[in-house]
């Protein structure tokens, strides 16, 4: 009995659809009938996989009205939407569109009757080349690519006017001597704050912080380890040294100070970069000792007035990278 | 799609300005400290735009596949010869937009300001400085002025990012997929499969589904990358100042076999008398990368040359059928990725204590001896494969079996060795 009544219920149901169908379509050309795979599990799967992904798509939405769009929770939403929509297309391209394997003649690009023609001409040329020096191709080319050059350079010279010209802008630097050193705060810098194995970052008094020149590291060694070269013998009043603070590498701050408790595991005060790890020898004025840098960090002369740290004189090279045109240093 | 979709949402609130302004929004870590303006619109569009953290991740995590996703597809083209005539123009695009996608993303990552932006940054500069006769003037042509440069680079960085450089690769991207439309895609050898002939799934319905799919489920894992598993956290960096860094700074990957170049290179420059002429990170940072390339570009000649084969080649080589090829594809990545490891040396330094000196001769040596093991081995596996025919890894030796006309069963010839048994030639 029960049984009776549901089939009773699809075919009216069936009846329904096919109703509304018909009306919806009335006036209209009937379908042409294709060949499909007959796979009705397919289409109401796929159909429930596009539903599911427009109501995960709803979902996106609904979070980001209301529950403040948590980031994680968005992320699902959307990818929930989206990996529903990518499982249907495929299923639908597996089992609903025809599937079919068809064979297809490439288009020639060649006519091989031409080619065989060019072929010989080729010969013909190679072979009139060793008589007559240049061929008019080889010429014209070489011309074109003259012209081309000529042309491209005319092209590009106004992209000169986009920077200033180089002229000492990559030597400028705002140390003289007398210049005040100051902290990150602008105080200045005393000499009695910094104790051995101290290490600071101070600017020149006065100067804009990210001037590549003005940042420099100070650090304290005891005095009698110093190994600077004779003509550097008064620049580290009190064991106090100040070099660059721009790595002569790739333009990395210097951060890294290493002040060993045990020698012999780890040689020597050393500045290092951390970008490169390049290494320099703060003992022998900023030397370099490992590491992909070239040129030693660039010192600056140390004097003590009065407890405040000022410079004694200019930096011993060019902050920064090197270019072509720089003095390599010692 | 995706990363113009996310980028486009991103711009929208993105301020691409180096002005100073004291920071006062919703990270507290940060407040009161002296910030770009940048740095503050992609902390601001992180925290306090709805979905902004979400986009912006999915847009990174998008980028990262991208240029991963093109690499991969130069590697097939490559080893299976899909490089050669008529289609070595169309190789000639993709490689460029490679390069064109490395820069992009290097372009990118450096708008935002943070501090591991300006440490990337200030590698670059080094590495444009380091040209060697017009470095000083490239550096200070790009940047405005001597690093970390004026306020005009950070809006020249951004239209370069946004516009000179999409439009590149979009346009690129359609002469690319049009020139493989034209002469039809690449096939490997099998039954019915010609030079002359393309055998497959006519573009609709079924293949431009299966993309369209393919493409949903792509969006799918980034959206979930991006929602679920958290990418550059900028505000732990901190800002970025030229006289700040930090140790153990990776770049995206994509960049890593650039620092490890850096890295490797022994410290040495050109000088004449005391003044330098080619300074040490040209190398590395210039040197390097146009040596890949220039090989990749110039290897369909060279294999034109070597093989003294000129025709025009609509089915693929298998990796085995060509052993000098693949060998000398393998040996080329292995050296790449060999260098691109010792990139993350000071990570594993850092992070495992692995000594570091040690690390960076190991990788030096290996950086030779790699590559020419790769040749080797590679040469012979391929060279056992091609003569024995065997196909390991393929599962089945099923026959196919045919009932004909009279009743009784015959078997056909094994799927797929038409054709195949020989190649064209060594």
């Amino acid at each position: 009995m029960t049984r009776r009544l549901i089939r009773l219920g699809r075919w009216l149901w069936r009846i329904g659809i096919a109703g509304v169908l018909l009306w919806l379509r009335r006036g209209k050309e009937p379908l042409p009938e294709r060949e499909l795979p007959a796979s009705p599990r397919a289409e109401k799967g796929v159909a429930a996989l596009l539903v599911g992904a427009g109501l995960a798509g709803a979902a996106f939405a609904l979070l980001y009205t209301f529950d403040e769009a948590n980031t994680q929770l968005l992320g699902l939403a959307a990818a929930a939407a989206l990996g529903l929509l990518a499982v249907a297309l495929i299923v639908a391209s597996h089992a609903i569109v025809p599937q079919e394997t068809l064979s297809e003649e490439r288009p020639r690009f060649a006519d091989p009757e031409a080619e065989r023609d060019a072929e010989v001409e080729d010969v013909a040329l190679r072979a009139r080349e060793g008589v007559d020096g240049i061929t008019r191709r080889r010429l014209l080319g070489t011309a074109g690519g003259a012209a081309a050059l000529g042309l491209g350079a005319a092209a590009a010279a106004p992209l000169a006017s986009l920077g200033p010209r180089v002229g000492n802008r990559l030597r400028e630097s705002p140390w003289r001597d007398g210049t005040p050193l100051v902290d990150e705060n602008s105080h200045p810098v005393l000499a009695g704050d910094l104790t051995v194995g101290a290490y600071l970052t101070a600017f020149a008094a006065g100067s804009d912080k990210r001037d590549l020149a003005s940042s420099l590291v100070v650090v304290r060694v005891r005095p009698e380890e110093l190994e600077l070269p004779p003509e550097r013998g008064d620049w580290a009043p009190e064991g106090l040294l100040a070099f660059s603070k721009i790595c002569t590498h790739a333009q990395c701050a210097i951060s890294l100070f290493r002040y060993p408790l045990y020698p012999e595991r780890s040689p020597g005060p050393a500045l290092v970069c951390p970008c490169h790890y390049s290494t320099f020898d703060v003992l022998k004025g900023g030397k370099r000792i490992f590491g992909p840098a070239v040129r030693p960090l660039p010192q600056l002369p140390l004097k003590i007035e009065a407890g405040r740290l000022l410079a004694a004189g200019e930096l011993s090279g060019a902050v920064g990278a090197s270019w072509g045109g720089v003095e390599e240093g010692s | 799609m995706i990363l113009v979709g996310t980028g486009i949402y991103l711009t929208l609130f993105f301020e691409p300005s180096t002005s100073q302004v004291v920071y006062h929004g919703s990270y507290a870590p940060l407040r009161g400290q002296e910030i770009s303006k940048a740095y503050e619109s992609a902390l601001d569009l992180s925290f306090n735009v709805r979905a902004g953290l979400l986009i912006r991740q999915v847009h990174h995590w998008a980028a990262l596949t991208f240029v991963a996703a093109i690499l991969v597809h130069l590697m097939r083209i490559f080893f299976t010869g899909a490089f050669r005539k008529p289609r070595d123009l169309n190789y000639y695009i993709g490689l460029t937009m490679l390069m064109l996608a490395v820069l992009e993303g290097y372009a990118g990552y450096s708008l935002l300001d943070d501090l591991l932006s300006g440490m990337g940054l200030a590698i670059g500069n080094a590495v444009a400085l380091s040209i060697p006769f017009v470095g000083g003037q490239v550096g200070t042509l790009i940047w405005g002025g001597r690093f970390p440069g004026t306020e005009a680079f950070v809006s020249r960085l951004f239209i370069a990012h946004v516009l000179l450089l999409p439009i590149a690769i979009g346009s690129l991207i359609a002469v690319h997929l049009a020139m493989v439309a034209t002469p039809h895609h690449t096939q490997f050898r099998g039954r019915g499969r010609k030079e002359t002939n393309v055998v497959g799934t006519p573009l609709w319905p079924a293949y431009a589904l299966r993309s369209l799919g393919l493409f949903a489920a792509v969006a799918a894992v980034l959206f979930a990358l991006g929602g679920l598993v958290q990418i550059n956290p900028i505000w732990q960096w901190g800002p970025y100042e030229p006289y700040l860094g930090t140790n153990g700074a990776q770049p995206d990957w994509y960049l890593g076999w650039l620092i490890g170049a850096l890295r490797l290179m022994p410290h040495f420059d050109i000088t004449v008398g005391s003044y330098t002429v080619v300074p040490n990170p040209f190398w590395g940072g210039v040197v390097f990368p146009l040596l890949v390339f220039g090989f990749l570009f110039a290897w369909p000649s060279i294999e034109r040359r070597w093989s003294g084969d000129r025709a025009q080649h609509n089915l693929l080589d298998r990796p085995r059928d060509n052993p000098r090829r693949t060998a000398v594809g393998a040996a080329l990545f292995t050296w790449v990725a060999t260098i691109f490891f010792a990139g993350s040396a000071d990570r594993a330094f850092v992070q495992f204590g692995v000594p570091y000196q040690g690390q960076l001769w190991a990788y030096r040596a290996a950086s030779f001896l790699l590559p020419i093991l790769a040749y080797i081995l590679t040469r012979r596996v391929c060279e056992r494969l091609r003569e024995s025919e065997s196909h390991p890894g393929r599962g089945s030796d099923a026959r196919a079996v045919v009932r004909n006309r009279e009743g009784s069963f015959e078997e056909l010839e094994p799927v797929g060795t038409e054709g195949v048994a020989g190649p064209d030639r060594g």
